[in-house]
């Protein structure tokens, strides 16, 4: 029930956002993530954005795997 | 970056694995706590590819399943009333109660509706002024913000026929109280990543240092599921305990303070009721008082006294006492099709996740 999906915020107008997920459009309100921007990724659970992805902490968790994978 | 396939390399996972074989040298029990994690670990195959030696154990992690009998009678009880309309996760529709359940009451005739968000219960309040909309609010911190949120904006914009039957959980007292009754060993847990995204890592931090127990906060991908299982062995062949964050890219320390706030503004902590855990002090929301005109509580109905299946051992599943195929119901009189209790309903239960993938092992 925690299933929550990341999406790219495409327009924000007010406290909703529209996100796209997988070519699908979805609107979702950002009252718990108010600080998002468009073209930024966010985790969504039941209509919320509920965080915003760092794609710095996903690159970099990334490369520390494939070191890990292959030393 | 799409923040999906990237985690879900082949190769990086066949590597990850020989690193766990390297350094896993003694017998474990790793809890993940959230039933999206199981499902993970069954999906992907993970679980036949660590070391024999290493047991993971499904914990309490499925709001569905948690959900005691008495909250979905008192739902069903709701909705026999004419003037109730009944707003429900689609998950909670097949849970059996006593003896019936939302689905069967729907096809009574019972006026109940499947949302996906808690927002659309405040639409349909909107919708059907003469009704009292009762919202059955089920979900860990991970929802809790969307329902208070939901709350917040029925309240200021002065919905007066919006109900909610809060039947949230708080994770953390849950594996306080796991850990209390020391009715299995459990050497190290895997936390769940969306949990954490609103809590942070310090509500959890009593794991290691009261219990010493190490935990790692962790995604959902194989990647995510096999690093965290690494982090956690390094700790535990180094007898190290500390709580450490895996799912860095949603993850932070501090989880998300607006969420927690939204929270905070809507409920207050009390004792709540487990399946197979009992009661359990701090980890229930409660309305705060200034919106007990909002609980759903406070309409009378007669709720018939509860009532459990002999035979079903979903509560000490719950509890990672017992595993789904040391069950007698498992696969027998309880299936997918007719369950005889949560944990074969809900798509992250221990045991429709046993019957999904034919585990037939504990």
């Amino acid at each position: 029930m925690c299933l929550s999906v990341p999406g790219k915020v495409v327009e924000i107008q007010n406290n909703m956002a529209k996100v796209e997920v997988g070519g699908v459009i979805r609107e979702v309100s950002i009252d718990v993530c108010p600080d998002v921007t468009v073209g930024e990724y966010v985790l969504i659970h039941t209509g919320f954005a509920i965080q915003k992805l760092d794609e710095k902490e996903a690159l970099e968790t990334l490369a520390l795997l494939r070191e890990l994978a292959t030393f | 970056m799409k923040f999906i396939d990237e985690f879900r390399n082949k190769e990086i996972a066949q590597g990850l694995i020989r690193r766990i074989f390297e350094v896993s040298a003694r017998p474990i029990h790793l809890m993940e706590v959230c039933g999206t994690h199981t499902v993970s670990f069954f999906r992907y195959g993970i679980r036949d590819m660590l070391p024999k030696h290493i047991r993971l154990l499904s914990g309490p992690g499925c709001p569905v399943c948690v959900t005691p009998n008495q909250n979905i009678d008192l739902a069903i009880a709701l909705s026999r009333r004419d003037d109730v309309l009944l707003a429900t996760f689609g998950d909670m529709m097949r849970v059996p109660g006593s003896t019936s359940s939302l689905q069967k009451e729907k096809a009574e005739g019972r006026r109940i509706r499947i949302v996906y968000s808690p927002l659309d219960s405040l639409r349909l309040a909107k919708e059907n002024p003469e009704k009292k909309v009762v919202f059955l609010a089920v979900g860990f911190e991970t929802t809790s913000p969307a329902i208070a949120m939901t709350l917040l904006k029925a309240h200021s914009e002065g919905i007066q026929n919006l109900y909610f039957l809060n039947s949230q959980k708080r994770v953390p007292p849950a594996l306080r109280a796991l850990l209390q009754s020391e009715k299995v060993q459990i050497h190290g847990f895997i936390l769940p990543g969306h949990v954490c995204t609103i809590l942070g890592r310090e509500p959890f931090a009593f794991l290691s240092e009261e219990f010493k127990r190490p935990a790692v906060i962790a995604g959902f991908e194989p990647l995510d599921l096999l690093q965290a299982v690494w982090m956690l062995v390094n700790q535990v062949e180094k007898d190290q305990a500390s709580v450490e964050i895996q799912y860095t890219r949603v993850v932070r320390d501090q989880g998300n303070p607006v969420a927690v706030s939204k929270m905070e503004q809507a409920f207050q902590q009390d004792e709540a009721l487990w399946r197979g855990l009992g009661w359990i002090p701090g980890s229930g929301c409660r309305l705060k008082d200034a919106f007990s005109s909002m609980d759903a509580r406070r309409i009378e109905v007669d709720v018939e006294p509860p009532r459990e299946h002999p035979g079903c051992l979903c509560g000490e599943i719950l509890q990672a006492v017992r595993t789904p195929p040391e069950c007698p119901l498992f696969k027998t009189v309880c299936h997918p099709d007719h369950p005889v209790g949560p944990c074969m309903v809900s798509v992250e239960g221990a045991c429709f996740t046993y019957f999904k993938y034919e585990q037939t092992q504990s």
